[in-house]
């Protein structure tokens, strides 16, 4: 659907991005990781036809959007990381002017609305001005605005960004519910984030693909094995090592004594899902009693600073 | 076409929102009424047709006014609110969105003129004077209005700033260089007077007053007003659509 070929671009003679090229199919909600300065908005800028690339292409359905931007822009939503709104004007007031730039007719932005308040979740809020409205509402309707002309492809720029835990829970929903027969690009800072609602993750680092793929792919490339838990058991800490140590598919062991007095605990690098599959049975068979197997939750940071060193 | 009068039309309610068009018309409305009472009126008796023409003189510069605070503002806020990204991710082409900006800052220019009519109509308690004479000098000050207008929004496209506070001081900035423009095309004129030909007769074409307004004033219609007006108004939208396009792009 989207096809991003050696797409470089210089701010006088800096490299923002270096021969960057990546797909994106329909359904599919795309993670954009990088530190600041990546690269990310600049491609989202690209992608979204507020910047031309200085060398590469974007071919959106094979059209290039340099070729044609009005056709293109006519099929992408865009949200920045602050929503541009019109804060004067009421919520529905706003959403029609914005379907109707995007080429709807009134009539057509009318059948649509409902769609849009219920995906975007701002029933009960269409008549009110939206500079009375709280941050995450104002997110929302950001979104709507992004999604009124029901693009193929809409991109949105740190969407969490600002929102409290609630607001966040609510947003990871309107997100799923976008990728229904369109492509989502999210870029965020909060890894946890992106892990939790892209189906593929792109990290960007010095304008360059550091790597691509899901969160276990990646953890792959940055060599950690295909599995790495905290294993809490009651116990003793050297018993609970030795154990580990001896078990065959276990990588690494790495001791993390437990707070609580009589418990165990290390995280531990398994060789693939059979090892974990057969881990608490055999630990539990050793005497163990186990209280807690978990996932680091530091998990995709790590990798993440583990693939931006290797590019770097 | 279509995308033009969608940004006209929010501009307009933007300003009839918000107190900002509220005030502007209170102002020019106020100082255009004092003055037409204090200095076209006068104390002593006089024709009509003089008071009219001085009506029409004092419209020129009060339009003008108008014409750089309706606009210095247009497309700084875009940028200092950020919402410009709604206008260039949307098929809009930058022509669409000066042109956008242009009728609906001349639909205002239009309502505060009509809203002056009370002044010329004063004139007819004690006095007469040609219904032409008042529609050709409303004409000419329609044409000074898109002129104002349009230099204001050459102006207000020259800055951009993502900061909201940044973008305020630009707007005054943007009509500071609109209101320099504006002083000097009318500067022409004096300097036309100081000048031989045959730099004088070009000079006094290109002055924003007297050749080309004086008729206006006086109730007579010529062509190379309406030509000289629209050229210019022509000029600065183009130039505003150009800066537009090298932000767009920058």
């Amino acid at each position: 659907m989207i096809e991003v070929i050696n797409l470089t671009r210089y701010y006088g003679s800096f490299a923002a991005l270096e021969g960057l090229s990546f797909s994106i199919d329909q359904g599919q909600i795309i993670g954009l990781l990088g530190l600041n300065g990546a690269g990310k908005s600049t491609t989202l800028k690209i992608l979204a036809g507020l910047l031309t690339p200085s060398e590469g292409t974007v071919r959106f359905n094979g059209v290039d959007i340099t070729e044609n931007p009005d056709s293109v822009r006519a099929q992408i939503g865009f949200l920045p990381e602050d929503p541009p709104l019109y804060r004067d004007m009421t919520v529905v007031a706003f959403l029609k002017h914005i379907g109707q730039l995007k080429g709807m007719s009134a009539k057509q932005v009318k059948a649509r609305l409902p769609e849009v308040i219920e995906l975007a979740q701002l029933k009960g809020r269409e008549n009110q001005v939206i500079g009375t409205l709280s941050h995450g509402y104002r997110k929302r309707v950001g979104i709507a605005q992004a999604v009124i002309h029901d693009p193929k492809l809409v991109i949105l720029d740190e969407p969490i960004s600002g929102l409290d835990p609630k607001q966040i829970v609510g947003m990871r929903e309107v997100i799923r519910g976008l990728a229904k027969g369109r492509a989502v690009i999210v870029s965020s800072h909060i890894l946890s984030e992106i892990s939790q609602t892209a189906d593929r993750i792109l990290v960007i680092n010095d304008g360059k693909l550091a790597a691509e793929g899901t969160e276990a792919e990646l953890a792959s490339k940055a060599g950690r094995g295909d599995q790495r838990v905290i294993l809490t058991v009651k116990g003793d800490q050297a018993a609970l090592n030795k154990f580990l140590e001896e078990k065959p598919g276990v990588l690494t062991v790495t001791p993390r004594p437990s707070k609580r007095a009589g418990f165990a605990a290390a995280i531990v690098d398994l060789k693939d899902d059979s090892v974990r599959d057969s881990l608490v049975h055999d630990v539990v068979r050793a005497g163990f009693v186990v209280w807690l197997l978990e996932a680091p939750e530091d998990e995709l940071e790590e990798i993440f600073l583990g693939l931006t060193k290797e590019v770097a | 076409m279509r995308n033009a009068l969608l940004i006209a039309r929010r501009d307009l309610s933007a300003y009839l929102n918000g107190y900002v068009g509220y005030v502007i018309f209170f102002l020019i409305l106020l100082g255009e009424g004092l003055f037409f009472n204090f200095f076209a009126l006068g104390n002593g008796a006089q024709y009509s047709h003089d008071v009219l023409q001085g009506f029409f003189e004092l419209a020129f510069g009060f339009t003008i006014a108008a014409g750089i605070f309706l606009t210095m503002f247009s497309i700084t806020t875009e940028f200092g609110q950020r919402t410009d990204v709604l206008l260039t991710t949307s098929p809009v082409r930058d022509h669409e969105i000066i042109a956008g900006k242009y009728i609906a800052a001349m639909s205002m220019i239009t309502l505060l003129t009509v809203l002056s009519i009370y002044m010329p109509a004063l004139i007819f308690v004690n006095g007469k004077v040609s219904l032409s004479h008042i529609g050709v000098g409303y004409v000419g000050v329609l044409c000074v209005g898109s002129v104002a207008v349009s230099i204001g929004i050459f102006g207000s496209s020259l800055f951009r700033s993502d900061a909201m506070w940044i973008s305020a001081l630009t707007s005054l900035l943007a009509g500071l260089i609109a209101a320099f423009l504006i002083f000097a095309f009318i500067l022409l004129w004096w300097i036309a007077q100081k000048t031989d030909p045959p730099f004088a007769p070009i000079l006094e074409y290109a002055a924003l007053f007297d050749q080309q307004y004086q008729p206006f004033m006086e109730g007579r219609l010529r062509s190379t007003g309406l030509v000289f007006y629209g050229s210019l108004s022509f000029v600065f939208l183009t130039l505003a659509t150009r800066m537009l396009s090298m932000r767009r792009w920058s």
